[in-house]
């Protein structure tokens, strides 16, 4: 319990990235659900960066850095489309903006 | 010991500060949380000895994401908290529960890496940032600049998006938007006369 | 010499393509008739050149092409022609371009004339490879191939409506087609039986492989293989008890009768046996040899009491090839292969004649089949008149003609293997074969003209048809003259095929010959009194006798066909309703559930696409945590 290894940063990981996931689950504004996407993205770069170091590689790192450089355009796209949205609506709420009516 | 100090700390303020991301009502306060729970989260690639990776997080994340996140909260109304209709939240925490616990399944089973030959291994009596900028710029440069070209894209969209006169929509054609704008200017103006008399 | 067994193996096929591809939709051609009699004729013409290359020089074996080759099994494409295919081959070819020729004037009215001339084609080409093949193989597909050919055929008039049994017998021509594919079948597999346990316990289909592996085999599995295909045999030769198809397939065309149900499908049981002749002959399977030629004997015997009392005229003499069929069987059983043979080209020709000479009467009739209806026609149909007489002369097997020779050396093998009891049987039915067979030609040509009461104004048919047949006519006076050069040419095949009768026999030949000879004039002279009288000697119907058991049971043919209705069709047809609830309510409600499901699973999944993200969310959710479920599963389990 003391000692940290790999298995408490992969633990670690899973529980961020099932906070993330009960977010995305649970939210109905965009913008929050952008959020719960971040944690999640955030979750698996703390993997890889454990694994990366555990196996003495760098590769986890690279993919870490990666991450980090598609969350920064998905972000800047994202956010480019939300305020479209919320001109459009004058919402962000999925509840408001669901126009197909299964 | 400080290591493993530093882990629960940063382990315990990083799952309350996201907890506190996703369950908030208020926009602010989620976003605040987020941006701390960056910072935090930065904190374990500096334990696990990824300087580099640590410092883009800050720079990335902390810096440049929840600046543009703040940005764009202008556009919106943030004080105002959020109503959501949660159909079901019990099944969204079973969810949540039960994946957490998956993983936690998953992970506490030793993980068994003896076979495991590192391809780009850390070289030795270099910085970290260093090591990285060798394997980066060797290995990853493809990947690098296809990821430096997307940031491109996505700032080029991001600004078309985001930068296009407020008043008009998109999405439908803009004549009948001024069609609809002179009519509603001729309604006002009908009405502030209507006012005055 | 091989392009010359490729001619007349495939010759007919063209002919068949020519009226069948080409001319298939097309209204009446005649020349479709023309061609396709060319085409046979040619077949006829190559077989005869095949025949003398055979008699001269010696078999030819030839392999066009390898056809089955899986692993162990290898079949090859490949063609015999020996002393017992030949003979086949001439007689085929010779009774079928006749049959064509009359077919073009028989059929010349009929709608559907050049889909006949396909069919009819066709299946001389499948009774080609049936006899040319070398292997097992091949002459099972021959053997489907005229199986499927005579149910194209007896039910060619597959418009008529179904009658009722005690109207007609055979009910209508597409039950009468169903009823001999069926029967078939039923003795087909046994066929394909004895097929699989040669090729199981030799490893070959082909003819000198397999005779010349039998007699190292077991006892019990050669017992079994000429049990099996004796049972193939029985049914395409008609032999009790699957016999009734053979009498309802008169509802097909006469020319298909005379062809198919007289002189050529019919004998390929025969011909099966004479050409495993190497195994019928082994000593282990001595019992099944005795028991083929008893149950000859007695379809022999069978068949002719029937025909004494049947009114139809087709069916008569449907009865009397059920009846020679049975002597052909019983001289195989014998072990005289090459006198079977014989009579079963003797039989081919006469028979033939005399159904074409009945497709004459009956086409003078306006197809009416009622002998009792007939009478005086003599001179009305002078042509057919003669060739019927000529035809009946030889099947009651009087001197000069062929019946002659080759039914009376059969008569005397039975008495030289000292099986008196099929002796005495063979000369029973030799007397009453003459008797019914007259009873016939002196119902329709002579006595009270009692057409003319019901209207009829009968006509002889065209010319050229009537000299077409004299080419049979001709072989059926004289084609005895010739056994002593057809024996010296058979025995050239092999031992097995040999039989010569002892000295005994020799020494009382003349006296087996007079008593047949005396037990047909006989019948004759019963025939003629009984029914070739006129004015006050003329026939009445017997009111009594047709009241009487022994009519009602020949009548009935013994009551089997209305036994396999009762015991077997009925039954069957139950069951099969039965069945047929079980599968709607099982099989088909199965299919019907799922499908119910899919509908109800998508009915209520609809719910889903509620375009609503978050909900889309959820669900993506659901499906991802089912496979981190099943990965931690499989990794626990792994």
């Amino acid at each position: 319990m003391l000692e940290i290894g790999v298995n408490h940063y992969l633990i670690l990981s899973g529980i961020l990235f099932s906070i993330g996931f009960m977010g995305v689950l649970r939210r109905k504004n965009l913008l929050m659900l952008f959020f719960a996407t971040e944690v999640m993205l955030n979750a698996v770069n703390i993997a890889f960066a454990a694994i990366g170091n555990y196996y003495g590689d760098l590769s986890g790192q690279m993919f870490a850095f990666f991450v980090i450089a598609v969350a920064a355009s998905e972000v800047a796209v994202g956010l480019g489309l939300l305020i479209v949205l919320y001109k459009k609506y004058g919402s962000l709420d999925l509840d408001v903006i669901s126009s197909m009516k299964g | 010991m400080y290591e493993t100090i530093a882990f629960y700390t940063f382990a315990i303020s990083t799952t309350i500060l996201f907890l506190i991301t996703v369950m908030s009502k208020n926009v602010l306060y989620a976003m605040t949380a987020l941006a701390s729970g960056m910072v935090m989260i930065s904190g374990f690639f500096f334990l696990l000895g990824a300087d580099f990776l640590g410092v883009v997080q800050l720079i990335v994340y902390v810096g440049a994401v929840m600046a543009l996140y703040g940005f764009a909260m202008m556009f919106f109304d943030a004080t105002r908290d959020i109503k959501e209709k949660h159909q079901n939240p019990a099944l969204v925490f079973l969810l949540g529960g039960l994946m957490a616990l998956m993983f936690v399944v998953i992970f506490s089973a030793p993980i068994i890496g003896d076979n495991v030959q590192a391809l780009y291994p850390i070289v030795e009596g270099v910085g970290n940032a260093q090591a990285v900028g060798m394997v980066l710029f060797t290995k990853y440069l493809v990947p690098f600049e296809v990821a430096a070209l997307m940031l491109l894209v996505a700032m080029i969209a991001g600004i078309i998006l985001a930068g296009k006169k407020m008043d008009y929509s998109l999405t439908t054609s803009e004549a009948a938007d001024e069609e609809i704008n002179v009519e509603e200017k001729l309604q006002a103006d009908i009405e502030r006369e209507k006012g005055e008399a | 010499m091989e392009t010359l067994v490729y001619i007349a193996l495939f010759s007919p096929f063209v002919g068949s393509l020519f009226a069948g591809l080409l001319f298939g939709n097309s209204p009446r051609k005649m020349f479709t008739g023309w061609v396709a009699s060319a085409l046979i004729f040619v077949t006829f013409v190559s077989s005869v050149t095949l025949a003398y290359h055979v008699a001269t020089v010696g078999a030819i074996h030839v392999q066009m092409m390898d056809w089955i080759s899986a692993g162990d099994l290898s079949i090859p494409f490949g063609f015999v022609i020996d002393q017992i295919s030949v003979t086949m081959m001439v007689v085929v070819s010779l009774v079928s371009t006749i049959v064509h020729i009359y077919a073009t004037g028989y059929m010349d009215h009929d709608k559907s004339y050049n889909r006949f001339f396909a069919y009819l084609s066709a299946f001389v080409f499948a009774m080609m490879i049936l006899i040319m093949s070398d292997n097992f193989a091949g002459l099972f597909i021959g053997w489907e191939g005229v199986g499927v050919c005579s149910w194209l055929l007896v039910g060619f008039w597959y418009h008529k409506a179904d009658r009722p049994f005690e109207e007609n017998p055979s009910i209508s021509p597409s039950w009468a087609a169903n009823e001999a594919f069926i029967m078939n079948r039923v003795a087909d597999l046994g066929m394909l039986v004895g097929i699989f346990l040669i090729y199981w316990n030799i490893g070959s289909l082909q003819y000198d492989v397999v005779f010349d592996a039998m007699p190292h085999l077991a006892d019990g599995i050669l017992v079994s293989i000429a049990i099996a295909l004796f049972i193939g045999a029985m049914g395409k030769s008609a032999q009790f008890p699957l016999h009734t198809w053979l009498t309802d397939a008169m509802e097909g065309p006469t020319p298909v009768s005379a062809l198919i149900h007289a002189a050529t499908m019919v004998t390929a049981g025969v011909f099966l046996v004479i050409r495993a002749n190497p195994l019928y002959s082994l000593e282990a399977v001595h019992g099944v040899s005795m028991f083929i030629a008893s149950l000859g004997t007695f379809v022999a015997f069978y068949a002719a009491t029937m025909a004494l009392i049947a009114r139809d005229i087709k069916r008569i003499v449907a009865l009397s090839t059920l009846s020679q069929l049975g002597y052909m069987f019983a001289a195989a059983g014998l072990g005289a292969y090459w006198i079977a043979l014989f009579h079963l080209a003797a039989h081919a020709f006469f028979k033939a004649l005399l159904f074409l000479g009945a497709g004459n009467v009956m086409h003078a009739m306006d197809d009416e089949l009622d002998i009792f209806k007939m009478g005086g026609l003599k001179n009305a149909m002078r042509g057919s008149y003669i060739y019927m007489g000529i035809a009946s002369f030889a099947l009651a097997g009087l001197p000069i003609m062929a019946g002659f020779y080759s039914k009376d050396a059969i008569i005397e093998t039975a008495f030289n293997e000292g099986t008196y009891i099929i002796w005495g049987m063979l000369v029973i039915t030799a007397g009453m074969t003459a008797f019914y067979s007259f009873r016939q030609v002196f119902f329709s040509f002579h006595g009270e003209k009692r057409y003319e009461a019901l209207g009829f104004h009968p006509h002889d048919m065209y010319k050229y048809v009537l000299i077409a047949m004299a080419p049979l006519a001709a072989l059926a006076i004289s084609f005895g003259w010739f056994m002593g050069y057809y024996k010296d040419f058979i025995y050239g095949l092999n031992e097995t095929v040999q039989y010569e009768m002892s000295h005994t026999t020799h020494h009382w030949a003349w006296l087996l010959g007079s008593i047949v000879i005396a037990l047909a004039l006989t019948g004759i002279f019963l025939a003629w009194k009984k029914y070739a009288g006129e004015g006050e000697n003329a026939w009445k119907r017997d009111e009594k006798f047709e009241a009487s058991f022994i009519y009602k049971l020949l009548e009935n043919q013994y009551y089997v066909p209305k036994f396999y209705d009762q015991f077997i069709v009925q039954p069957y047809t139950i069951a099969s309703a039965k069945f047929w609830e079980f599968d709607k309510k099982t099989v088909d409600g199965t299919v019907d559930d799922l499908g119910k499901a899919c509908l109800n699973i998508g009915d209520t999944s609809r719910g889903m696409q509620n375009g609503n993200l978050s909900s889309y969310l959820n669900w993506m959710g659901v499906g991802a945590m089912i496979i981190v479920i099943i990965a931690v599963i499989s990794s626990v389990i792994g």
